[in-house]
């Protein structure tokens, strides 16, 4: 309890300024495709130069803490996500703001967001000890079985035919393997200099989403009642609190799996809206409304993407090791201090670590309060003509990928695969399993080398592979998905054909 | 910002074209940086450029942008090939990385692609174990590997980095066969399997052995380097355990310009980037991160740019 007594510090004005700078900046840079959460803190760690060390970690948390929520805003309102994190936000936000429901997505999503945030810094707050024996309990063969458990989804994933699902998976996992190989050190596919990095997954991002969106809008010209015209009913906060806490399974199962998914080094928050919104659905009892605008949908993904955050922090705090490029990037902001982190980070300086993760609580709050004020805005990015929106969606994805790594090579890559996925859709393939595909790639791939590397010197595969608790939970947990998966498809399949006897 | 100010710095430059060396410089110079935000490179670069804009300095401020990708080699080709040799544009290098990846071959560099401007920091790899390991020397280690060829699993940051270099010289140093698994996502994945159990020890940074050993997770049992290191005096170097390992996988960073600058800029450079190295706001800042610092002038790394090569060639050529 010993971190309420540094609950003041954060209210100290100039901390409190600098709280609320970071939440709205954050928020903003959030919703613009292409700025990551870790881009955002790496653009604000020569600002903390001049800070004291606790202020400069309350502006990096608070930025961390809401460009991970404003993300949804684009998921939702254009259906670009603005980070990996936000994918899954895509598939039921985009459908409820299609029906005019945006501002209720919005809401449902920020409120979902601060349920699993506070819920994920309190874990840190209280079980960071035992957390941190959890993270390191996951090696190469238990990470690869994590990356399969998650290739299950991807079939069923926001598509309505499981070939098609795996089909796009499939071309992820081929995209995944372009560039250049660190474990084996070989060179795959870069039949172009730009591709020499392999492809840059926020680029992939942008140009999936995007530009499919952008070339839609084109496609149907000035014509007033092309087809989707978004239009934003208001909707009441307090309804949306109730339909919040109508939900609490989708809930519970987004914030529980966001902070375990949050804890393991190297897999971080790009799979826990993903893999949250699958375990919502599986165990929903209205199935059958997800991908049409089904609020568990949105709450699952957003409650897990900020649930992720406080544990994320966990790895780095306690051992030292920064588990996500985000934790990495604030690692510096620790060291330009001077300040070490490790077990001993709470007695050597209490002050600072205690504001941080207090700031972070308060963060998630306040982050809540603008985030629901922008939704109450959201109407008027509807106004938008589309032919403007277009050009400036065009402009933001040109932007974004530029961005990453200040390389028009990311361009290219963006827009070829924006190109490639327009034509995809109209076949009935979609994004969201293509951009699963070429995340979870890289890490089935490194870690079954790396794992059957230590394998053969050691013990042998099947051995390593196939033994021990954890790699028996997750290989049962794959297995049981699916079997579950294939069950459902025969039910539903049996039902249509009953229904099709009975008429 | 600082990437809207490169951009900005980076279009002005197309319109203006090759400046002339009298009054450089005269606006705002960019230095890529070949690895992520975050990374040791990028932190280091970040803090040894922040005095840049003051008057005994370069008088302008030097703005950071990340090429990151296939260990280095997407900044450093791109470096190479299409950065503009106006000094405007300068980059950071790490050594023995961008030379061992020409010998290699696949890129489109090679040590001569580059003219050196300065020496900041030396990183040596050193060699550690997990906290409740039973080796508690190098010997130890090596009776092991002797005993059970090719059963020592060890991690390292990727292919072909001071790490891997250090991993082949040990290996050679004491005739034995050990597992070198090369981890995706630098040196932070490399401890985290070490302090993990996930291998049975590592090569890793000073710096950041430094701090995992201050946290009390891993030990640490010698430093690939020709004298001790004075973050870490109680522990011995790798020629004081027996075995034959020199600094080529010391990671010296430092800044250079792309072949091309016009030699006025590279001398009026090579004389005050020393000078912004050894500005004390600096020196504390990188003391306080736990980074080694190491100010070397353009004939220094000249040399030891040419050593390197030298020592790598032979390293490499039964690979």
């Amino acid at each position: 309890m010993e971190f309420i007594g540094y609950f003041g510090a954060v209210f100290e004005p100039a901390a409190f300024g600098l709280l609320l700078v970071g939440t709205i900046g954050g928020l903003i840079l959030g919703a613009t495709p292409g700025l990551s959460p870790t881009m955002a803190v790496a653009l604000l760690i020569p600002f903390t130069f001049q800070l004291a060390p606790a202020h400069g970690l309350i502006l990096l948390g608070a930025a961390y803490t809401s460009t991970v929520a404003g993300g949804a805003v684009s998921a939702i309102l254009l259906k670009i996500p603005g980070a990996p994190a936000n994918i899954a936000t895509t598939l039921d936000g985009h459908e409820m703001a299609k029906q005019g429901r945006g501002a209720e997505a919005l809401q449902l999503s920020f409120l979902a967001s601060a349920v699993g945030g506070v819920f994920g810094v309190l874990l840190l707050i209280f079980l960071t000890p035992v957390l941190a024996r959890w993270a390191l309990a996951f090696g190469p063969s238990h990470l690869f079985w994590l990356a399969i458990l998650g290739v299950t989804v991807i079939g069923s994933l926001d598509s309505r035919s499981v070939v098609k699902g795996l089909l796009s998976g499939c071309i992820g996992l081929w995209l995944a393997t372009i560039g250049f190989d660190d474990i084996m050190g070989a060179q795959r596919f870069i039949f172009h200099p730009a591709l020499g990095g392999g492809i840059n997954i926020i680029a992939a991002l942008i140009g999936l989403f995007a530009i499919p969106q952008v070339l839609n809008m084109f496609a149907k010209g000035r014509q007033p009642l092309g087809g989707e015209v978004i239009k934003v009913q208001p909707h009441s906060l307090g309804a949306s609190m109730r339909e919040l806490f109508r939900r609490p399974r989708a809930l519970s199962i987004g914030t529980m799996t966001g902070s375990i998914i949050g804890l393991i080094p190297g897999v971080g928050g790009q799979i826990a809206g993903l893999v949250a919104y699958d375990q919502a659905r599986k165990f929903s009892s209205e199935r059958d409304k997800f991908g049409t605008g089904h609020s568990e949908g949105v709450i699952a993904a957003e409650s897990a993407n900020n649930a992720m955050v406080g544990p994320s922090l966990v790895p780095l705090l306690t051992l030292s090791i920064p588990g996500s490029p985000t934790a990495a990037v604030l690692l510096g902001g620790l060291l330009i201090h001077g300040i070490f982190p490790g077990p001993d980070l709470f007695n050597n300086y209490p002050d600072v670590a205690w504001t941080f993760i207090n700031s972070m609580l308060i963060g998630q709050i306040l982050m809540c309060i603008f985030g629901l004020y922008i939704a109450g805005l959201a109407a008027r990015v509807a106004q938008v003509p589309q032919s403007v929106m277009a050009a400036v969606v065009l402009g933001l994805a040109v932007f974004g990928s530029y961005s990453v790594q200040s390389s028009m090579g990311d361009v290219y890559v963006m827009a070829a695969l924006g190109v490639m996925m327009f034509f995809l859709e109209r076949f009935g393939f979609s994004a969201a399993p293509l951009v699963l595909g070429l995340i979870l790639g890289p890490i089935a791939e490194a870690n079954f080398i790396q794992g059957s590397m230590i394998a053969n010197a050691t013990d042998g595969l099947a051995v390593y592979f196939f033994s021990g608790t954890l790699n028996i939970v997750l290989i049962a947990t794959v297995v049981l998905s699916i079997v579950y998966s294939a069950w459902m498809e025969i039910r539903t399949r049996r039902f249509i054909e009953k229904q099709e006897a009975m008429a | 910002m600082r990437k809207l100010l490169a951009g900005a710095a980076m279009a002005l430059m197309a319109v203006t074209g090759a400046a002339s060396a009298q009054g450089y410089p005269d606006r705002p110079i960019m230095m890529m940086v070949s690895y992520g935000a975050g990374g040791a490179t990028d932190f280091q670069a970040r803090i040894v450029t922040m005095t840049a804009g003051n008057e005994d300095a370069l008088g302008m401020p030097i703005a950071i942008i990340n090429k990151p990708g296939a260990g280095g080699r997407v900044g450093w080709n791109w470096f190479a090939t299409q950065a503009e040799a106006d000094g405007y544009t300068l980059a950071a290098y790490n050594v023995p990385h961008f030379i061992a990846q020409s010998i290699k071959g696949g890129v489109q560099y090679s040590a001569d692609s580059f003219e050196p401007i300065a020496n900041w920091g030396a990183d040596p790899a050193v060699f550690v174990v997990a906290a409740d390991s039973p080796f508690n020397s190098m010997a130890d280690v090596v009776a092991y590997a002797k005993e059970n060829p090719g059963k020592l699993t060890f991690s390292g940051a990727g292919l072909f980095v001071g790490h891997h270099i250090a991993a082949l010289q040990i290996e050679k140093a004491a005739g034995v066969k050990m597992s070198y698994i090369p981890t995706k996502g630098g040196g932070a994945a490399a401890m985290k399997a070490v302090i993990a159990g996930d291998v049975m020890a590592g090569v890793n940074n000073l710096s950041d052995a430094f701090r995992a050993r201050e946290a009390g997770s891993i030990k640490i049992l010698g430093v690939a380097d020709l004298e001790r290191s004075s973050f870490l005096p109680d522990v011995p170097t790798m020629k004081e355990q027996g075995l034959d390992v020199d600094n080529s996988s010391v990671n010296y960073r430092g800044i250079m310009v792309p072949k091309g600058t016009p030699q006025a800029v590279i001398d009026k450079l090579a004389e005050k980037v020393p000078e912004m190295f050894r500005n004390k706001r600096v020196q504390s800042k990188m003391k306080a991160g736990g980074s080694p610092i190491l100010v070397m002038n353009r004939d220094e790394v000249k040399a030891m740019w040419a050593a390197r090569q030298k020592t790598l060639e032979k390293l490499l050529a039964g690979l």
